[in-house]
């Protein structure tokens, strides 16, 4: 596949979806409503993605929180029981998304990227990340067990950190991060583990409790939170030896898991994520303007669409900004580069210990 | 060209980070230098290895320890040392100039500041001597010794120094040199403005023969001082009172807080206060009013409206000048928005008081001159010390003076950094001697600026760093 044909390939996605998702037999309530009120029908309006901006505004995180759940539920999978996983949040309502099987094909998907010599089939896992109603937890037991291993957990509640964070309570959260990495640790000199989830920070601490390559680590699937070109290079040389892979993926309930390309010295440690298209499309737009994409080497805010059959969310504002990137090897679309909290959000983001 | 590249120095070794902060000209804006950034990871894994640190620095004998440390300020002072990842090498005109571009010194105090840093190198085994009352340093390297024919044995209580360097004064690098002198390698992490001062100290002392890995250079943000802190066994920091307080009771960091010096006139000397301005103006205006050993409070016991006035009369005519002018006394500001805050501070608790230099000044307390930011010499005419201005330090010549009864003084400066006490009463001078406000004092016409190197003030670094046991031999 080249560019132009990927983007061929998305385009027919959008249509495939936006006829999905707005036709009485296979729509979910709160878009045919949306239909009905716009006094629009999408499915004659919008054929290519490119349409996607010129015919909806930006999605709404509110939504998440006020809508009942139910009003997400397509017709067409009414009856089957869902999941419902959860976003980030420390006080009142949090967001909220409906799946059924996104989430295990995004992991199944990201699992054929991952090198059997630094993640080998049937190899055990440690998940030392946010536990609780997230789809990470389902997700990473998920990909431990479709390549033929088993996944070990330590519970993490990220937004009690969040909150001792925001409480100033430093000493408190370092004693919490503590806690959640000796559990960790235990875990990996009790049982034979060679595949590990964790976040910067995790990794970090964990390295400071054992030698991670020698406690049997051979790859690191890492996510979480923003990792300079330095924090990836002191994990990759100095935490993991360079004896273990280190993989950084972007990620998170709304859009599933964007990978990385494995870098190359001239990427001087500064990572490209490519969503999973056309499942999901990231883009980088001019903050002041968001229907104007940025020029490739520029920064911008992150939107993100999510067109999978169980969800559709057009031109949702990511609470980060990002580089905008070129298309690279099996990724022939755009990339999102040096992802970081964005600057003018209207609450301070806060970045935790996990 | 491209931009000179200041390295981290993880143990001596360089490391270029891809995290890096760029320093620029205060006064034009022009890129002078990329500083590497350490990551608190970075900082907790070299820590955990700091012991090998101190090895390398107790191969080497205390007496020649002492002989580079002399040529170390040779060099420190005249020579050519290596600044940049990439070979850029540093000349002591540069080293002038680049200070002065990014901390607002003009050239004449950073030439001040640094004949003071080489005097340290070179006043070395006086100041051991200050700090150790005389000890045999082989005998603290070794652990044990004779001491007025005793057996003593001392232990290092830690085996690095932590300091978090403030980028107020170069001169303030002059409290860590000692340690590596006595044997404890450093751990330092740099002023933003001027991370110049320790990186060339540094590389002076390891072009003299100072084993490298004693000397850690970490640029690095608040996570990594924080980490730092955590986790170093002896640290010194720079702060205000919030500072002091919240390291209160923990023995292993010593805060330098403000330093709230002071000039006392007693009963006997105040009838010819005349003759004692010149001394009260060097004692605030030295070092641009910068150090905590600057006089920022001036008490006497009578005439205090003429001395304040007299003072003002002198201040006054101190302008900012050109940064390359040779009588240039007054700092710009790195930052401009602190003179701000500073010069509306003072103008918001005035009322109740009198700036005296305000009407003898051709205008404002704050000036911009080349594109920085200063403020003039203050002199406030306080009632008592209850005003809100009666014991205040600010970060340029400021100082309020004050009338208080002789024998209402030491019960009213409260704590001080140095007090210059000019009197000759014995009576008195035996109280000031008794007194637990004084950390350094000199009696007598003393700046306070002035420091002698035998005489250790805020903190014995000997004590800090290490400990006597008994010791017993059969």
């Amino acid at each position: 596949m080249n560019p132009s044909e990927a983007a061929c390939q998305l385009d027919a996605h959008v249509r495939e979806m936006i006829a999905w998702h707005f036709s009485s037999e296979t729509g979910c309530p709160f878009w045919l409503d949306w239909a009905k009120k716009s006094g629009s029908d999408p499915r004659e309006t919008v054929r290519s993605f490119e349409d996607l901006t010129r015919h909806f505004e930006h999605f709404e995180d509110e939504w998440l929180r006020d809508e009942p759940n139910e009003r997400f539920v397509p017709r067409a999978f009414a009856g089957q029981p869902y999941y419902i996983f959860e976003t980030g949040g420390t006080t009142g309502m949090p967001k909220q998304r409906i799946s059924w099987r996104d989430h295990l094909l995004d992991y199944e998907e990201f699992s054929d990227t991952l090198d059997d010599k630094f993640f080998p089939r049937g190899a055990n896992w440690l998940m030392l990340g946010p536990t609780g109603p997230r789809r990470l937890r389902l997700a990473i037991e998920h990909l431990a067990q479709v390549r033929g291993g088993v996944c070990y957990h330590v519970d993490l509640d990220p937004r009690w950190v969040k909150r001792l964070i925001e409480a100033k309570e430093f000493d408190v959260a370092n004693r919490y991060k503590e806690h959640v990495v000796e559990q960790g640790a235990t875990i990996l000199k009790n049982r034979k583990i060679e595949c590990l989830f964790t976040t910067p920070k995790l990794l970090e601490a964990l390295g400071e409790k054992l030698d991670v390559p020698d406690a049997g680590i051979k790859g690191v699937f890492c996510g979480g939170t923003q990792m300079t070109p330095q924090v990836v290079r002191f994990l990759t040389e100095e935490v993991l030896d360079n004896r273990a892979q280190f993989v950084p993926t972007y990620g998170n309930t709304l859009m599933g898991l964007a990978c990385s390309v494995p870098m190359t010295a001239e990427d001087r440690w500064s990572v490209t994520y490519y969503a999973p298209q056309p499942r999901a499309v990231l883009r980088v737009v001019d903050p002041s303007d968001t229907t104007r994409t940025v020029g490739y080497g520029e920064s911008g805010r992150v939107e993100l669409t999510t067109l999978t059959q169980e969800f559709f969310v057009p031109r949702f504002l990511e609470r980060d900004e990002a580089i905008r990137r070129e298309p690279r090897g099996r990724y022939c679309w755009d990339g999102v580069g040096e992802v970081r909290p964005f600057g003018q959000m209207e609450k301070k983001t806060i970045e935790g210990v996990y | 060209m491209s931009l000179c590249h200041l390295p981290i120095l993880r143990a001596g070794a360089a490391y270029e980070s891809l995290d890096t902060v760029e320093l620029k000209d205060l006064r034009g804006g022009a890129s002078v230098a990329l500083v590497s950034q350490a990551n608190a990871g970075m900082l907790r894994r070299d820590m955990a290895k700091i012991s090998a640190a101190r090895r390398a620095l107790r191969e080497v004998p205390a007496a020649q320890l002492l002989d580079m440390c002399r040529r170390a300020g040779e060099l420190f002072l005249c020579e050519t040392l290596p600044t940049g990842l990439n070979g850029e090498k540093q000349s002591p005109q540069q080293y002038i100039q680049n200070l002065s571009a990014t901390t607002g010194l003009p050239h004449a105090l950073c030439r001040l500041n640094m004949g003071k840093v080489g005097q340290v190198f070179t006043q070395m085994p006086q100041i051991l001597s200050g700090l150790t009352r005389g000890l045999d340093l082989e005998s603290v390297r070794r652990g044990q010794g004779e001491h007025d024919g005793a057996l003593v044995s001392f232990y290092a209580l830690a085996d690095a120094l932590t300091v978090i360097l403030p980028s107020n004064s170069p001169g303030v690098n002059s409290i860590w040199m000692p340690s590596v002198a006595l044997g404890i390698p450093v751990v330092l992490k740099p002023g933003r403005e001027d991370p110049w001062t320790p990186l060339r100290i540094i590389q002076a002392f390891i072009a003299a023969g100072y084993p490298p890995q004693a000397f850690s250079f970490y640029p690095t943000d608040h996570e990594g001082s924080n980490a730092l802190l955590q986790l170093a066994q002896r640290a010194l920091i720079f702060g205000d009172e919030n500072t002091v307080a919240r390291y209160e009771n923990n023995p292993t960091v010593q805060v330098h807080g403000p330093g709230r010096s002071k000039v006392l006139i007693g009963d006997d000397c105040v009838e010819n206060w005349r003759e004692y301005l010149d001394v009260i103006a060097e004692s605030i205006v030295a070092n641009g009013g910068r150090s905590c050993i600057n006089a920022s409070t001036v008490v006497v016991p009578k005439y205090g409206r003429e001395i304040a006035q007299g003072l003002a009369e002198k201040l006054a005519k101190i302008e900012p000048r050109l940064h390359d002018d040779e009588n240039a006394v007054l700092a710009g500001f790195a930052n401009p928005k602190m003179a701000d805050i500073i010069d509306a501070v003072i103008d918001a608790d005035l009322p109740g008081a009198e700036d005296l230099t305000a009407p003898l000044r051709a205008g404002a307390r704050r000036v911009e001159l080349e594109n920085s930011t200063y403020l003039c010499p203050t002199v406030v005419w306080c009632r008592d010390f209850s005003h809100p201005l009666g014991n205040r330090e600010f970060l340029f010549p400021f100082a309020s003076v004050i009338e208080v009864p002789q024998s209402k003084m030491l019960e009213q400066i409260g704590p001080s950094l140095v007090v210059t006490a000019i009197t000759r009463d014995e009576k008195w001078i035996d109280e000031l001697l008794q007194s637990r406000m004084i950390d350094r004092l000199n009696i007598g016409p003393i700046p306070t600026n002035r420091v002698q190197w035998d005489q250790p003030h805020e903190g014995n670094l000997f004590e800090f760093l290490y400990k006597r046991r008994a010791i017993a031999r059969a």
